[in-house]
């Protein structure tokens, strides 16, 4: 594992008129780690893990994948081209799903692929056969998005984003909305990818998970890092006032 | 009335062609009028946006008289059927354009997101996720600008196409007999917006989400 990280967000500032969501926050990520971002709602989580592959613009700073800064300033045309190779790198799931419900399992998968990777149709179909076995999917890949469960759906989209490739996934609450039930399917993909050393950077609400999966936590509060460290220390013995209140009323919830 | 009755057809005829034509006429106004109206660029947003409201805040008749008796003037000299196509067109092409951006903006955000996540252009979101989730849900409203339309059709009989209404009329003269002809005009109306209503249930059906 090198020592250079593959995300370096540096000074990451966002708001919103005079409301910021955001304030200075820097964040390095090396090859193969994995790292949950926790916090109360609104606190700026999820916009930074928009702000990575640019689907929520910073106002200030820089975000960089590798060696490529992904929000470099371009001209529009120019940064679209850029954006949309980048993009291929960063794979993303949403704590809806967003599956395209008028194509199948498998045209969810290829979509991009084809039309991105110009890929045969059958290199195109092995790839949904061997992200949908990932996924453990495989007899669903002629079926509708809308004749799945909640937990399907989500490993689909785990499969979808999977199958471009991608150098790290972002995940943004991948199993909030999903019915207690189905949560542990969800995550037993995810710890999979983690045995696999997918570079992840997780937003959740999940504190076990958190706790058991990743190699960092950060504590986000009114768009700053309140806290962060190994998951040990930030659960167990949180430095941080904030911290220690945040953890009491979720734990709570969830022993 | 027997009498009358194939002159009615002839007419329903005419009704028709109008009304395909202008359809058609239609649905390109509404698609050039909707990437208007969500396109970048400031002028054509503008554009799109006067197109719609000028159109659907004047009298399709006065549109109709404007082109058909105005236009020789401004040196646009048409026959009173193609004069008649051409406003008709023109005039739900308004419609279709707010029926077409409605259906585009109320598929899900996520959608776009999703698809602009995985390195999919703008182009290419649009054309492979939102166009074709946008086409099913719009098929239905525009079948309600196509049933307008085809009722529509019959204040070209203002400017002397022999369509139904035009034929009701004249057949009046003749027969003294206002109620009869009207009623058949009317019942003529209803045959072709019925069958177009099933028409339109059959294309949304076989669009429907699977």
């Amino acid at each position: 594992m090198s020592d250079r990280p593959i995300i370096d967000i540096r000074h990451a500032a966002k708001s919103y008129g005079p409301l910021e969501v955001l304030k200075d926050i820097s964040l390095q990520v090396q090859k193969g780690r994995i790292v949950a971002i926790i916090g109360p709602s609104g606190s700026g989580k999820s916009t930074l893990l928009r702000a990575i592959n640019d689907l929520d613009p910073l106002s200030s700073g820089e975000v960089w994948l590798d060696d490529i800064q992904v929000n470099k300033a371009l001209p529009p045309r120019q940064y679209e081209t850029h954006i949309n190779s980048v993009r291929q790198n960063i794979g993303m799931v949403f704590q809806h799903f967003n599956l395209f419900p008028h194509l199948t399992v498998r045209d969810n998968i290829t979509l991009a692929p084809k039309m991105l990777k110009g890929i045969s149709k059958a290199e195109a179909d092995q790839l949904a056969v061997e992200q949908l076995n990932k996924v453990g999917l495989l007899d669903r890949i002629d079926y509708y998005p809308s004749q799945l469960s909640g937990g399907q759906k989500q490993r689909v989209a785990i499969a979808r984003a999977l199958a471009m490739k991608p150098k790290v996934m972002l995940f943004d609450e991948a199993t909030s909305a999903l019915d207690p039930e189905l949560v542990e399917e969800v995550n037993l993909v995810m710890k999979q990818l983690a045995e696999e050393h997918m570079t992840m950077i997780i937003v959740t609400h999940e504190m076990g998970f958190a706790q058991d999966v990743c190699d960092r936590v950060l504590f986000m509060d009114q768009g700053v890092v309140v806290e962060e460290g190994p998951p040990e220390v930030i659960f167990r013995n949180p430095s941080n006032e904030r911290t220690k209140n945040f953890l009491r009323k979720h734990l709570k919830g969830q022993h | 009335m027997l009498r009358v009755f194939p002159f009615f057809l002839q007419a329903a005829w005419v009704t028709i062609q109008l009304s395909v034509l202008s359809c058609a006429m239609g649905l390109v106004c509404g698609a050039l009028g909707a990437a208007a109206r969500l396109s970048r660029s400031p002028a054509l947003r503008f554009t799109g946006a006067t197109y719609v409201s000028v159109i659907r805040g004047t009298p399709a008749l006065i549109q109709v008289f404007i082109l058909y008796f105005g236009g020789p003037q401004i040196g646009i000299q048409l026959e009173a059927f193609e004069a008649g196509v051409l406003a008709l067109g023109f005039n739900i092409g308004a419609y279709m354009t707010e029926t077409m951006r409605g259906a585009i903006i109320s598929v899900d955000r996520g959608q776009n997101e999703a698809a602009r996540t995985l390195g999919l252009s703008r182009f290419e979101t649009f054309r492979s996720v939102i166009l074709p989730q946008a086409l099913r849900l719009m098929i239905r409203p525009l079948g309600v600008n196509i049933n307008a339309l085809i009722k529509g059709t019959a204040l070209v009989a203002a400017i002397s196409v022999v369509e139904l209404t035009y034929t009701a009329q004249r057949y009046i003269g003749s027969t003294y007999k206002p109620f009869e002809m009207f009623l058949l005009a009317g019942s003529i109306y209803m045959v072709i917006i019925y069958v177009t209503g099933l028409g339109v249930s059959w294309l949304d059906r076989r669009v429907a989400l699977k």
